[in-house]
């Protein structure tokens, strides 16, 4: 071999380790969240008491404590690297945690430690923003319409439910997690943690009413493992 | 003859002994104008007049705490009512000192004013050994509450628009009765019910009785309670309007706005519209 195709093969290589850095490099893991049992049934909301949120549905939506999908799918779990992993510092952009139609979208927030969120209010009712930590700081503030949005931040992890004691029905979750390896599963309870340097790892599930559950999973270069969860719904 | 029951003697020994290593061995100092409080001196009186209720670890769980319908003060989560700071920070020591010699009206928790000032220095030096909190933060800054602005019918009238507008009614009521369509459903951190302050029971609320103390009830909030801080949405010049109406809510409580607003044809309309005479509550039997 030349001496130009050794230099060549190393660019090659170099050019390959550049596309590795500046791409996902890394494991995936990915998986489904799923219940087996009867869930119980999510009640109607009554929002009679304040019609000006009343008035924005036709048929009155139902409480999120547990949200299923197609396939025995639950939805709004938290998913993330638990253990195994290093700290992540902030990201610079806002999470942003609305209220709108007296509920709260996304019904389950996650942000990391140190971030920033905003709270914004879009109706035409004041509410006030409880959350109830129990590690963090407990503040509570009153936002009526179209003031400006709260920015607040939370410096432990730490998953902190969310509440308006003026509408006693709306119901929330902070999750604040330690690194940005996290998802929230959406309809069919799909999730996908991608980048994962080689390693082993812890991976948990969260579901508000259902509690936590853990699974190790070890990732060497960039193959795809599949976990999957499964929580036992309780029918009340 | 009696048996001294030297079994029981011992148990009481060894827990008097334990008590102090129970509590923590740091040492916090509290300071109050001229008065400077130690967590030692504090200690004693403790484990005298406030472990019943606050629990030998301050988490609020003494063996009194399951009869009482407004949960003692859990000293280890330092979240306190009381505060001259921002929703969310620890209270100044002059706050925490002025609760003990206040005592908190429509709960369980008694004024201390049978302690000297300087024992009630020692108390909360010592109640801010419980919580790591006071170890690693600072207290909030004291929000800034401007010289309250001459007494005026205008100022009232703003003040009742306020209320509407920021929807206090929701929980307080329409009359500040403490009625208001959420008022049923309200429960504190602990998630105990509790009840929104009925401005026509009394004239003191759970954190003073004075115009700067009700600023500040609204403006800090009242942390661990559904009363939420309106210190960004309320300009301190429209905070003192709202404290001129709320005054006209307390319609037994002859103050200053009350007089005023009674020498006003729309004002005593208001308030004599809502003295309800000849009816009795309760149980039945006429008084």
């Amino acid at each position: 071999m030349s001496m130009k195709h050794v230099m060549l093969a190393g660019a090659v290589m170099l050019a390959a380790s550049a596309v590795a850095l500046a791409g996902p490099a890394g494991g995936t893991v990915s998986g489904k969240v799923t219940y087996e049992g009867t869930p119980a049934k999510m009640k109607p909301i009554d929002m009679s008491k304040e019609p000006s949120c009343a008035k924005m549905y036709t048929t009155p939506p139902v409480v999120e404590t547990v949200v299923t999908g197609s396939g025995n799918s639950l939805q709004d779990v938290v998913v993330y690297v638990s253990a195994g992993i290093p700290d992540d510092a902030a990201p610079s952009n806002a999470a942003v945690f609305t209220q709108k139609g007296c509920r709260y979208i996304p019904h389950v927030l996650a942000f990391q430690v140190n971030q920033e969120i905003k709270i914004v209010n879009e109706d035409q009712t004041s509410h006030n923003i409880h959350p109830l930590p129990k590690v963090n700081r407990e503040w509570n503030k009153s936002q009526p319409p179209g003031t400006p949005p709260i920015s607040e931040k939370y410096d432990k992890a730490e998953f902190i439910p969310v509440k308006c004691n003026v509408h006693p029905w709306m119901h929330g979750n902070f999750a604040v997690l330690k690194n940005s390896h996290y998802a929230i599963t959406g309809d069919g309870g799909a999730f996908s943690l991608a980048n994962l340097p080689p390693g082993k790892y812890t991976i948990t599930a969260w579901q508000e009413s259902y509690g936590d559950q853990s699974q190790e999973v070890t990732i060497s270069g960039s193959e795809t493992k599949t976990v999957n969860f499964v929580f036992k719904a309780k029918p009340y | 003859m009696r048996r001294i029951n030297f079994a029981r003697i011992a148990v009481i020994v060894v827990l008097a002994a334990a008590l102090p290593v129970l509590a923590g061995a740091q040492q916090m100092e509290s300071h109050e104008g001229k008065w400077t409080g130690h967590s030692e001196a504090g200690r004693q009186l403790y484990y005298r007049y406030c472990w019943g209720c606050h629990g030998a670890r301050g988490n609020g769980d003494g063996e009194n705490a399951p009869y009482l319908n407004i949960l003692p003060r859990n000293f280890v989560a330092a979240t306190f009512k009381c505060r001259s700071t921002p929703t969310g920070t620890l209270p100044l020591d002059q706050d925490l000192f002025n609760t003990l010699g206040r005592g908190i009206n429509f709960t369980n928790m008694p004024n201390w004013s049978a302690l000297t000032d300087q024992q009630r220095a020692d108390l909360v030096a010592f109640i801010k050994t419980f919580s790591p909190r006071w170890k690693t933060e600072k207290s909030g800054d004291a929000i800034q509450v401007p010289a309250e602005p001459a007494l005026s019918v205008a100022s009232i009238k703003h003040g009742s628009e306020l209320f509407q507008k920021l929807e206090c009614w929701k929980c307080h009521g329409q009359e500040g009765r403490g009625d208001g369509p959420s008022a049923s459903t309200l429960t504190d951190s602990n998630d105990q019910p509790i009840r929104p302050y009925n401005f026509t029971s009394d004239n003191r609320s759970k954190c003073g009785k004075t115009n700067q103390d009700l600023y500040k009830i609204f403006m800090t909030g009242l942390d661990g309670t559904p009363m939420p801080s309106f210190a960004d949405v309320i300009k301190p010049e429209d905070a003192w309007d709202l404290v001129h109406f709320l005054r006209t809510l307390q319609y037994n409580n002859k103050s200053p706005e009350l007089t005023l607003w009674l020498s006003t044809k729309e004002g005593a309309e208001i308030v004599n519209a809502k003295k309800v005479q000849n009816t009795y509550t309760g149980s039945g039997v006429k008084p």
